[in-house]
């Protein structure tokens, strides 16, 4: 089996279905020629043509707009956001439009739009260019969100975002990019939209999370497991709606939860997933539910003192997991 | 007698019959809500009285079974021209289950009717352009002949959708026809209020594509600029913004009292340049319509539209767990 890159499989992914389906198409900023501000379109505009990966003007409203009006007639638009940080000025058109339409339609319209978006920091991108953007959406029933945490599971849930008859948000960690790589079947699968998925099988202390944090969660495993500590990891994958069942169960297997976020702690998905284990886990659990998330301030800082201090990382995995272990 | 303005125009004594008579019944619908409103059946009611000669005329000017028309709130006229039925409209008024634009989740005037192709709206104003940009790029990319059709407030010109999505259309060189409905107010705001340049049809030349300004309350002059507008479609020439100048007749809504901010003078005077009648004088003139044809299509008229009022009103609402359903494919 090939080993790709995070972005390779994106590529892979828009390549295949761009093949199988003349009706799949790529628009956004800088995606023709250039091939993507992060070449997550590398190749494509050469083998595809001008029309299929669509250099756009400079205006995210028109970049989602249109896509969705393309999408409404039975075009299967990929848009992409040049990072999750400007998505801002599309919000009304994929909160009032994307999200809303087959509900408003009773069921006579729908829109069959993937947005990517690289989102997440650690990359020096400062303020508006190391955000996670997902809980801006994540209380919008009628779309989706998709995060994913690994190559292989990126190239299956953006051929099911691209395939899924209703919006898809896909936001990608930017620095998982290039640091992450990992077995790619070359051939088709699609993996399940709204699925979690366990990527460490464990005992002791639950984590649930995605994206780039599924990483330092394992990596923290690894070391704790030296000492008999026991993680269990379940990577969400699909933010919203959440696996309900697949986070109930397990919560229930270890009884110590701890939640993690690259987002301010406050409103972020995680503190739903709390919810959700309260409201179904009462007599299971051992200890208080715990959340390890970004601070409270509007967004990461550039100097790399506070960029640190804003991350994640697998030092304050290991010590946040370790202290739920001991409780 | 020299040669009749609809008839220069290619239009045929049916044809303009057919105009006037779609441009009647969107009236006549219309007051039938505010009634219905009034009367505390209807909750809520926004007119298209004043601008059903621009929503008709450009109707006509398209290829109704196959061009995508993205209406806003006051096109009626648009609606019904592309297939959508008094009875349809009616069902939405009341928000009754059969409702085609929304099964009655929507207010009234957010159409949408995918059979007929067209779009469904929302109520953030000019969200609908870039849609309409959307299917022109995907006429383009399918090498298809329709095109789309689009309609929006002077207000509403000012949204950065209206900016966005015609600067992509004209990068593009899209078969996307932008018809602006200048009613001179956005709710209470008048016009001068709203646009610093002279003419909405003056943004055009931003987006590089032709822009003009017609008398809104002719619709044969509006029939000419969108026919000409479509011919460019699809001849590959690209998009065109128009403007279509009348005087929205009716408050803002049924929730607006338009006396604290314009006065009686205005509107009757604006009254006397009412298409309805204006149109029917040009037909009466040019020989096509009579005393007696004027009754038949009244009475016509008069019945579709109790009929449709009757069976929405007799009509089952959703049940209330439907509320549950199509958030998602099913
Ligand atoms: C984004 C947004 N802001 C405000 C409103 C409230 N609103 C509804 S209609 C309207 C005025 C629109 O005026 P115009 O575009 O001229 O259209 P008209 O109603 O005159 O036909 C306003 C402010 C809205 N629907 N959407
Ligand atoms: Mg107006």
């Amino acid at each position: 089996m090939p080993v790709m890159s995070y972005i390779q499989a994106v590529t892979a992914a828009l390549k295949e279905e761009m093949q199988r389906d003349e009706k799949v198409f790529v628009l956004g900023e800088d995606v023709g020629k250039k091939g993507g501000v992060f070449r997550a379109t590398d190749g494509l505009y050469d083998e595809f043509g001008e029309y299929r990966v669509l250099d756009t003007p400079l205006a995210e409203s028109a970049i989602a707009g249109v896509g969705i009006g393309a999408a409404m007639y039975g075009m299967r638009p990929v848009a992409e956001m040049q990072f999750a940080d400007f998505i801002m000025p599309a919000v009304n058109q994929i909160i009032s439009e994307a999200a809303k339409l087959r509900y408003r339609s009773n069921n006579d319209w729908n829109a069959p739009i993937t947005i990517r978006a690289p989102y997440g920091g650690g990359v020096h991108g400062a303020l508006y260019h190391s955000q996670s953007v997902e809980a801006v959406f994540a209380n919008q029933p009628g779309l989706k969100i998709v995060m994913p945490s690994t190559p292989y599971d990126v190239k299956g849930l953006l051929k099911a975002a691209i395939r899924d008859n209703d919006p898809v948000l896909f936001f990608e960690h930017k620095r998982a990019y290039r640091l992450l790589k990992g077995e790619v079947p070359e051939e088709d699968y699609v993996l399940p939209i709204g699925k979690a998925d366990v990527k460490r099988e464990g005992s002791d202390v639950t984590i649930i999370t995605y994206g780039l944090c599924v990483h330092f969660a394992l990596q923290a495993a690894e070391k704790l497991a030296e000492e008999g500590i026991d993680a269990h990891i379940l990577d969400l994958r699909t933010v919203y709606p959440l696996d309900q069942e697949a986070i109930i169960e397990a919560a229930k297997k270890t009884g110590k939860v701890l939640l993690i976020t690259e987002d301010n702690k406050e409103g972020s998905i995680i503190g739903e997933v709390a919810a959700i284990i309260s409201e179904n886990c009462l007599f299971d659990l051992d200890a208080p539910i715990q959340r390890l998330a970004g601070p409270d301030v509007p967004a990461m800082p550039y100097a790399p003192t506070m960029e640190k201090y804003f991350m994640i990382n697998p030092d304050k995995v290991e010590k946040a997991i370790r202290d739920l272990a001991e409780f | 007698m020299s040669t009749k303005r609809h008839e220069s125009l290619g239009l045929s004594n049916e044809q303009v019959i057919e105009m006037y008579k779609t441009m009647l019944l969107a009236r006549k619908i219309d007051e039938r809500m505010w009634l219905l409103n009034r009367a505390g059946k209807i909750p809520f009611v926004i007119s298209c009285q004043g601008q059903e000669a621009a929503q008709v005329g450009a109707s006509f000017a398209l290829n109704r079974s196959e061009d995508y028309v993205a209406p806003y709130y006051r096109d009626m006229g648009v609606v019904l021209a592309f297939g959508m039925t008094a009875k349809d409209l009616m069902l939405s008024a009341f928000a009754k289950a059969e409702d085609p634009n929304s099964g009655g989740r929507q207010m009234p005037s957010h159409f949408g009717q995918k059979k007929n192709r067209i779009l469904s709206g929302s109520s953030p104003v000019t969200t609908q352009v870039p849609h309409a940009v959307g299917v022109a790029l995907a006429a383009r990319m399918e090498k298809k002949d329709f095109v789309s059709f689009v309609t929006l407030g002077e207000g509403s010109s000012n949204q950065g959708d209206f900016h966005e999505g015609l600067n992509f259309a004209g990068v593009h060189k899209l078969p996307v026809i932008t018809m602006v409905e200048n009613n001179k107010y956005a709710i209470s705001v008048p016009i001068e209020k709203q646009i610093a340049a002279e003419k909405v049809s003056d943004r055009a030349i931003g987006y590089g594509m032709p822009g003009f300004t017609v008398d809104g309350n002719d619709p044969l002059a509006v029939y000419e600029a969108v026919k000409e507008a479509r011919d460019r479609a699809v001849n590959g020439e690209g998009p065109t913004l128009i403007e279509a100048v009348s005087y929205r007749l009716t408050a803002h809504s049924s929730d607006d009292d338009d006396r604290t901010y314009r006065n009686k003078e205005e509107v009757d005077e604006a009254k006397k340049k009412d298409s309805i009648f204006t149109f029917a004088t040009y037909l009466q003139e040019a020989g096509i319509l009579n005393d007696e044809l004027e009754t038949e299509i009244n009475d016509e008229i008069n019945r579709i539209v109790n009929e449709a009022t009757d069976y929405a009103e007799n009509a089952p609402y959703a049940e209330a767990e439907s509320a549950l359903k199509y958030v998602y494919e099913e």
